[in-house]
């Protein structure tokens, strides 16, 4: 259990230069690209891109080991699960069946269910490398600013910077009071019961909500007696201003999105592209 | 008075503590079931209880910005659909914060069927219509399986905000101190 997830280490290089809008916005564009489209040539061309972009940003492996773990894990039984519950369901989408083997039953191993699987998971691991280059190359201070610049109510931008600022202190307090509790017997395992680990869950969280609570008062109490909420707009110190290369990666990221909706629509005639008519 | 949809600085202060709270507990605090991926969430039970104390913009948001913050911290990707669903569960709880007077120190066995019948509601709308939906229309996932793992989302987070919603606003109100209870002496 350790808080050490969102270490953003400063660095100087291409990625971690641009604006934080910029990032956000080309983070929007390719994932909104990659979850409309079924095509699996949009999508591997968007991943080999990401994956350059990953390799550019020079984020060492070790910062993201976890994170590659439990997408493993979570894509494998993705994969698993869409096979138990609808092994025909690729037959469905595209209309043919080219039948590979048989296992039994209707369990049967079709190249359309193959193709739709394997699309599937592409589609999933692509938007990973733009996740992790968009939230660990942007310093959280500047995230707050960037979502205001994009067009997002300051208030709710606030909101969410005030998020990442308390964040770690919570997980800080969180790991205190679980240490403090457990050393007096608290069991959080499962040897315990359903209805005691609730119930030793909540001796956990309780104090920690409350103690939440307080903070509450004090901070919008601060932020209040400093004016916050007067004015319709503010300005924030951490803002970058936006370069040539923010206009390049912004346009590369939109032509992107662009080609991808025109292949759906121009030569696929639907989201799905079907290799098998 | 409370009204429904004002946003005061302690709204947005409440969303952005009860955001980062929500995102702990759903990383770290969660009753395991025994069946891989579909743990009890406590922060479902949190988010409800914040969800009537401040209102349903605020209960939308720490629901939206946690789960899609927990979901970037572990996933390194957002999971856009159940990230929204858990955002319009939260708000629909949101709606009885004009109903219940927990920070008044009232909260009594008939607010603890009110907020239950809301917080059921919120859930199977959420989970049941929307997750499912979103999963299909965005993802393309197969239908019977995303119905089932909403299901299976929609009890298990039910339970969350029935047990430790209902738990917590009971503690609330008692630290509370209740309206008139002050009264002029002679």
């Amino acid at each position: 259990m350790k808080a050490k997830l969102f270490d953003y280490v400063e660095r100087h290089n291409t990625i971690y230069d641009l604006s934080g809008v910029t990032k956000l916005l080309c983070f929007l564009l390719l994932t909104a690209a990659v979850m409309f489209s079924y095509d699996i040539r949009a999508i591997a061309v968007i991943m080999a891109l990401s994956l350059v972009f990953l390799w550019m940003s020079k984020i060492q492996f070790h910062q993201i080991k976890l994170m590659v773990i439990y997408v493993l894990i979570f894509l494998l039984f993705n994969f698993i699960l869409t096979f138990v519950f609808s092994p025909t369901y690729g037959t469905e989408i595209y209309g043919t069946e080219h039948v590979l083997f048989r296992i039994f039953g209707h369990y049967v191993v079709t190249s359309e269910q193959l193709l739709y699987q394997v699309t599937k998971t592409l589609k999933y691991a692509s938007v990973v490398p733009l996740g992790i280059i968009f939230f660990l190359s942007t310093n959280p201070s500047e995230l707050a600013a960037s979502i205001n610049r994009a067009g997002v109510n300051y208030k709710a931008a606030f909101a969410f910077s005030l998020t990442l600022r308390y964040f770690p202190d919570l997980i800080r307090d969180y790991q205190d009071i679980a240490a403090a509790q457990q050393s007096r017997g608290l069991d959080l395992s499962k040897k315990e019961k359903l209805g005691k680990r609730i119930k030793n869950i909540l001796n956990i969280t309780i104090p920690l909500i409350f103690s939440t609570l307080d903070r509450i008062e004090t901070i919008s109490n601060t932020m209040d007696l400093r004016g916050f909420g007067k004015e319709k707009k503010r300005t924030w110190y951490a803002a970058k201003p936006m370069k040539r290369n923010d206009l390049f990666a912004l346009g590369l990221s939109l032509l992107l999105f662009l080609a991808t909706i025109a292949l759906s629509i121009f030569v696929n005639h639907s989201k799905f592209w079907n290799p098998f008519v | 008075m409370k009204k429904m949809f004002q946003v005061s600085t302690k709204t947005i202060v409440a969303t952005g503590l009860g955001a980062a709270l929500f995102a702990v507990l759903f990383m770290y605090v969660k009753v395991p079931t025994g069946i891989p991926e579909t743990d009890i969430q406590t922060a479902y039970g949190l988010g409800s209880f914040f969800a009537v104390l401040f209102g349903p913009i605020a209960g939308g948001l720490i629901a939206f910005i946690g789960h899609a913050l927990s979901d970037a911290l572990q996933y390194g990707s957002i999971w856009w659909s159940w990230v929204i669903a858990s955002g319009v569960s939260m708000f629909l709880v949101g709606l009885s914060y004009t109903k219940i007077r927990a920070d008044e120190g009232e909260f009594g066995w008939k607010d603890v069927l009110r907020f239950n019948i809301y917080q059921i509601l919120a859930n199977v709308i959420a989970w049941i219509v929307i997750a499912p939906v979103l999963d299909i229309v965005i993802y393309a996932e197969p239908v019977n399986l995303v119905f089932t793992q909403g299901a299976v989302a929609c009890l298990w987070n039910a339970v969350s905000c029935g047990v430790i919603g209902t738990l917590l606003l009971f503690a609330y109100a008692k630290i509370r101190p209740k309206k008139g209870s002050l009264t002029k002496e002679e």
